[in-house]
């Protein structure tokens, strides 16, 4: 297999601690890939409403360059990206129509089928080896008993039919690398509810209101930090946190799941990009360097006893 | 809609999206179970299940010119459990179609403002050019005051860059925009006045107020 890697264009701006993060991880994992040569962007939430051929044929331009660039499969850690890619390929194999007129559009011919990836499903399949990276450190495990809330919103599930991954009510996957990081996930009630996606901007009240029952539900659960596979899910609910957060009430770090994986493995926050994020991810750590510690000290003081 | 030779005009567009979308909603038996589970229904005039009636009965009047339409977040929560296979998303997202060709003025100002501001940049630079992309934006909403993004943490951080990324394939991403029959001007004149913009936030959400900062730091 040949992995092509497609940014887009949020790890390159606003969200550029979630590529500072994935890149560190995948490099960690060994996992190679390439990035798309003079990939440009998806149309995200914005194409897509205005004219469906647009909508389809802004991530077809960037299909058609991973495969012209010897690609047989696209991994695109941003959910809406993944989403525009899935959709644009599910919608050129069930419209001929639809499929005889982009080639005209592109000005490239239709490309093969591609296996289109988002970062958790990847994850997934290295599992195995986060376990192995986890347990080889010399240092005590620094997730052990993090309680993490599995948030993936809609664009990794829905539609089903589309994206093919996992179960559209009640997903396991992100879990499953939650677990292999050594943290442990929380079961709770809003984990393929929707942030709000883009109305960041353009109708943040909307978003907060959203926002805030996700938070709240997981800090109901017991969750001590939240994992996301978006930028724009993250936007949601770091930048805009502190506008759904009552008076005295600590804020719920959100984490991109290269983040935890990336803690898990003894990747630094610095490499990670964690600085960068909104809210303050100082706090949680430390206390999870302090718990590692005791634990360590216990189970010296056990051994010489 | 369009093709590549631009043979069919936008009003002929326009009646065969709306035909299209008429059979596809017929398939709805209102169950109402779509909108049960949409984020947004307590903002809507006009739930996800009616918009399907009125669209089956082709009441497309009342349908294009709501702002419910765009108040949907393509979330697909409704397409993914409604029980006829109807596709609410799909549809809501070809009657918003439908409405920018038939040159629909009842977009909410700031919704309009932000798709304009987006497309604009992919357009001129092949990649959302965040920093352009907030500028245009505060100009089209009129939200000039307002501190949108959090500019200053973003800034901090080191997630606003200054210049635009430049393309080599800049010129098939414009001709992209261009064969698919999306002009600069789409959206240009849309937008209702902000008092009616704002009348969705305050159900259920206690301080929408608060939402517009977002910062903190
Ligand atoms: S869920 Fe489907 S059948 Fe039920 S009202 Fe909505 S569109 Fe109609
Ligand atoms: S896709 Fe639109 S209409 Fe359907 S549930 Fe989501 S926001 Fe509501």
């Amino acid at each position: 297999m040949t992995l092509a890697y497609y940014p887009g264009c949020s790890l390159k701006g606003t969200s550029r601690e979630f590529e500072e993060s994935f890149l560190a991880v995948t490099r960690a994992l060994r996992i190679e890939m390439t990035e798309i040569d003079d990939w440009s962007c998806c149309g995200a939430s914005s194409a897509h409403p205005i004219s469906r051929d647009l909508g389809v044929a802004l991530p077809a331009r960037n299909l058609a360059l991973a495969a012209e660039q010897g690609a047989d499969e696209v991994v695109a850690p941003c959910a809406a990206c993944y989403n525009r890619l899935a959709t644009a390929q599910h919608e050129l194999g069930a419209d001929a129509d639809l499929a005889a007129r982009m080639p005209g559009i592109l000005g490239h011919s239709l490309p093969p089928a591609l296996h289109i990836h988002n970062v958790v499903d990847l994850l997934a399949a290295y599992a195995p080896r986060i376990e192995e990276l986890v347990a080889a450190r010399v240092d005590p495990p620094l997730l052990a008993g993090l309680r993490v809330a599995a948030y993936y919103g809609c664009l990794l599930v829905r539609p089903n039919e589309v994206t093919g991954f996992d179960d559209a009510e009640q997903p396991a996957t992100m879990e499953t690398v939650i677990s292999a990081a050594g943290a442990s996930p929380v079961a709770w009630n809003m984990a393929v509810e929707c942030c709000g996606g883009a109305f960041s901007i353009s109708r943040t009240q909307s978003v907060v209101r959203l926002g805030r029952r996700i938070v709240a539900d997981a800090r109901a659960h017991g969750a001590q930090a939240i994992a996301v596979a978006c930028p724009l899910c993250h936007t949601n609910l770091d930048l805009r946190q502190a506008a759904m957060t009552a008076r005295g009430e600590e804020p719920l770090p959100a984490l991109f799941i290269t983040d935890l994986v990336g803690l898990a493995i003894g990747l630094s926050p610095g490499e990670l990009g964690l600085a960068r994020h909104f809210v303050d991810t100082e706090p949680l750590l430390a206390s999870l360097a302090a718990e590692a510690e005791a634990t360590a000290t216990a189970a010296a003081a056990q051994e010489s006893s | 809609m369009t093709n590549q030779s631009g043979a069919m005009s936008r009003s002929d567009a326009v009646v065969r999206l709306l035909a299209e979308t008429r059979s596809a909603a017929a398939r709805c038996y209102q169950c109402g179970k779509c909108s049960a589970g949409c984020p947004m229904v307590s903002e809507m005039t006009l739930p996800p299940h009616d918009i399907m009636r009125l669209t089956a009965h082709g009441r497309f009047a009342e349908v294009l010119s709501a702002d419910s339409l765009w108040l949907c977040l393509t979330c697909e929560t409704c397409s993914e459990r409604c029980p006829t296979g109807t596709d609410p998303a799909a549809i809501i997202d070809a009657l918003r179609e439908a409405a920018v060709l038939d040159g629909r003025r009842e977009v909410p100002r700031s919704i309009a403002a932000f798709h304009r501001s987006f497309l604009d940049q992919v357009r001129l630079t092949g990649r959302l050019y965040e920093a352009g992309f907030f500028a245009e934006y505060k100009l089209r909403s009129r939200a000039l005051l307002d501190d949108i993004g959090n500019a200053p943490g973003l800034v901090r951080r080191g997630k606003l860059h200054p210049l635009p990324h430049r393309l080599h394939g800049i010129g098939e991403v414009r001709a992209i925009f261009e064969r698919c029959g999306v002009r600069a001007s789409d959206l240009s004149g849309a937008g209702h006045a902000p008092a009616a913009d704002d009348a969705g936030g305050a159900p259920g959400g206690g301080d929408p107020g608060g939402g517009a900062e977002g910062g903190h730091a």
